[in-house]
């Protein structure tokens, strides 16, 4: 959990707003350490949280929520947390080819048009609190590292973007709980509309949202003390206020990422 | 005025040997120590050498053990084909197996031609018994060092697996017998192609097979660590040739909107897992330079975990400008991955340049970005 993060969005563990669909994306940079960010904040709030991690193993996760002081093994084995390794879970559907018997979660390696369809189902079944358990959890959360990971695996732009509205309609409006999701986007060069997948589904997934974080490097270039900026903007809801934008430069660092505004990095002073 | 040229590979007598000294760090974790690996010093992850010290410099001192390394080849496939040589080198030298794959040539063909390395004469050492009943009057009494007079003559020299990266000759090739006393798998395309595609196939059944194929080396060899303990740990090393390219039945870099464009991802995604959950280590290169479509080369990028693009200047314009006559071609690091921490190491600087020598690849921070405008005035 990074306070000055926190700072900036006006959140902490004790107060956040409920049904929020938080849209992390980046373009030429790695900005999954906002989805760490959200991973300890969300369990240092005691909210039940469903992790789909598809791009990296547990351990990673593990090891990196252990230096943000927050242990992903204990989370999990009080059923705070629930994970689902993509990776695992895709070698028994990629090697085998036929029907497996195992879950039905990574079905769209084996036919990419079935869409996501499994895996909503997993989240729906896991977001709920477990039947007759004690509900000492707070509203559930998901967070989805990341989505664009299954266009390259052949998922089409549409059935990524009608899983976000399910999981959507389900956690946030029906559970009143929060969704984060990383899209990770190639910048075009060229203007051609050739349907760039991951750009598309940024545009649909920016429209569904409510806070977008856009991390993006710097336009000057490669720096080694700044490594990028972050643009927040909250989407005006229908009786409030306009959308508002804030940009950040940020830096991270071993145990996290201190944000400051432009020109205001401590490499500069 | 030409700016200070950093040269990342020194040649190993201006190197300080930090690994030879004897201090034994007491670690309470039985740390696996595995022939040919160190654990990274950034972040104390278990690394192996690419075979090119340079390179183990430049993306962080090693390659690390679970992760994929994209190479990005050139033109002519000469330079990428030559760092696939010294990542499966390396492993004849430290003692690891190996697993080859490659569409166009057979892969007993390139552990042929994999360059010879350059070890230290490991001569044994004189015991003290004979040193001292040596005739002293027979040998060259030393007259001004005589406090050294009884020690070995020869130094023993360090066995070459417990160096972290070696330094190889091009102009040679290795010692057969060395090269067969490293275990190797081979995956030859044109053996394992089945004669009739099945018709429900959509997708290249080529990358599959190859998945395929890889477990069961893995699962068979227990780098998945399911045979027990009783056989001592090692390493396998995969060196996978021109993926992507039309020989994998693949029309990636043949069209602009390929037809099966995700088959090459998926069987990337399916290495990842593979890699992340076994002690392996993959070299993949890929004809990205035929692939039009840049944003299917991100995606590709994407999912590997370090990335690296060579760009060679031969035949190209730039062969014959003063600017690069030191160099045979540039080096671009695409991605650096962040394994279990939220930081990597980042290089100071990203202009890097390579060039082959007989006995080093050597990188160097580049004089100059390749957008100099000075370009367009030598022609």
């Amino acid at each position: 959990m990074f306070a000055e993060l926190n700072s900036i969005l006006n959140t902490s563990p004790d107060s956040f707003k409920p049904g929020e669909f938080i849209l992390v994306s980046d373009k030429h940079t790695d900005a999954s350490f906002l989805i760490h960010h959200f991973l300890s904040f969300y369990l240092r709030a005691g909210c039940k949280v469903c992790f789909l991690g598809l791009v990296q193993s547990f351990s990673h996760y593990s090891a990196i929520s252990q230096r943000l002081g927050v242990s992903l093994t204990q989370a999990r084995e009080k059923g705070q947390l629930v994970f689902l390794e993509g990776l695992k879970e895709s070698l028994g559907v990629l090697l085998q080819g036929e029907a497996s018997k195992g879950t039905r979660t990574m079905d769209f390696l084996r036919d990419p048009s079935s869409g996501l369809r499994g895996l909503y189902d997993f989240v729906r079944d896991n977001v709920r609190g477990a039947v007759g358990g004690a509900e000492e959890w707070g509203p559930p959360v998901l967070l989805v590292d990341d989505l664009s990971v299954v266009l390259s695996l052949g998922v089409s732009v549409g059935a990524a973007l009608d899983f976000s509205h399910y999981c959507r309609a389900t956690v946030c409006s029906e559970l009143q709980g929060s969704m984060v999701m990383l899209v990770r986007c190639e910048a075009e060069e060229e203007e051609e509309s050739d349907d760039e997948g991951s750009e598309r589904l940024l545009r649909g997934l920016i429209h569904q949202c409510s806070l977008t974080l856009q991390v993006q490097g710097l336009p000057t270039g490669y720096c080694r003390d700044i490594h990028g900026q972050v643009e927040v903007c909250w989407r005006g809801q229908c009786d409030k206020q306009q959308a508002q934008k804030k940009l950040f430069q940020y830096k991270v660092h071993d145990k996290g990422a201190s944000f400051f505004a432009r020109g205001m990095s401590s490499a500069v002073l | 005025m030409a700016a200070p040229k950093m040269s990342v590979g020194k040649p190993t007598a201006d190197r300080l040997p930090c690994n030879t000294t004897s201090f034994q760090k007491k670690s309470r974790s039985k740390l696996v120590s595995i022939p040919g690996t160190r654990p990274s010093i950034q972040n104390g992850q278990l690394i192996v050498s690419t075979g090119v010290t340079s390179l183990d410099y430049v993306i962080g001192g090693g390659l690390a053990v679970g992760t994929l390394l994209l190479i990005e080849e050139d033109r002519y496939d000469s330079y990428s084909r030559m760092l696939l040589k010294y990542f499966l080198a390396e492993g004849v030298v430290c003692g690891h197996e190996l697993y080859v794959a490659s569409a166009l040539d057979h892969p007993n063909d390139i552990l042929q031609e994999l360059p010879a390395p350059i070890l230290d004469d490991i001569a044994s050492p004189k015991t003290e018994d004979q040193a001292k009943s040596c005739d002293p009057e027979s040998q060259d009494a030393m007259k001004i060092a005589w406090r050294y007079q009884h020690l070995p003559k020869v130094q023993t020299a360090l066995a070459s697996s417990s160096r972290f990266g070696h330094y190889y000759d091009v102009s040679k090739t290795m010692d057969p017998e060395f090269c067969q006393a490293a275990r190797c798998h081979g995956f030859y395309l044109p053996e394992h192609s089945t004669a009739v595609t099945s018709p429900t196939a959509t997708t290249p059944e080529t990358y599959s097979s190859l998945l395929n194929n890889l477990q069961e080396v893995i699962h068979r060899e227990g780098f998945d660590g399911t045979v027990p303990q009783t056989k001592s740990r090692n390493i396998l090393r995969i060196g996978l040739h021109s993926l992507g390219s039309a020989l994998w039945d693949d029309d990636l870099c043949c069209r602009e909107t390929p037809s099966h464009g995700h088959a090459l991802t998926t069987f990337l995604y399916g290495l990842r897992a593979m890699l992340r959950s076994s002690l392996s280590v993959a070299v993949v290169t890929v004809p990205s330079h035929l692939i039009q479509n840049r944003a299917l080369m991100g995606n590709i990028t994407r999912l590997c975990d370090t990335a690296i693009a060579l760009e060679s200047f031969r035949g190209s314009e730039r062969e014959t400008n003063p600017l690069y006559k030191d160099y045979h071609g540039l080096l671009d690091v695409r991605q650096l991955p962040y394994l279990n921490c939220l930081v990597c190491d980042l290089p100071d600087n990203k202009d890097l340049a390579f060039k082959l020598k007989r006995k080093q690849f050597s990188i160097e921070v580049g004089l100059c970005h390749h957008n100099n405008p000075l370009e367009r005035v030598v022609t």
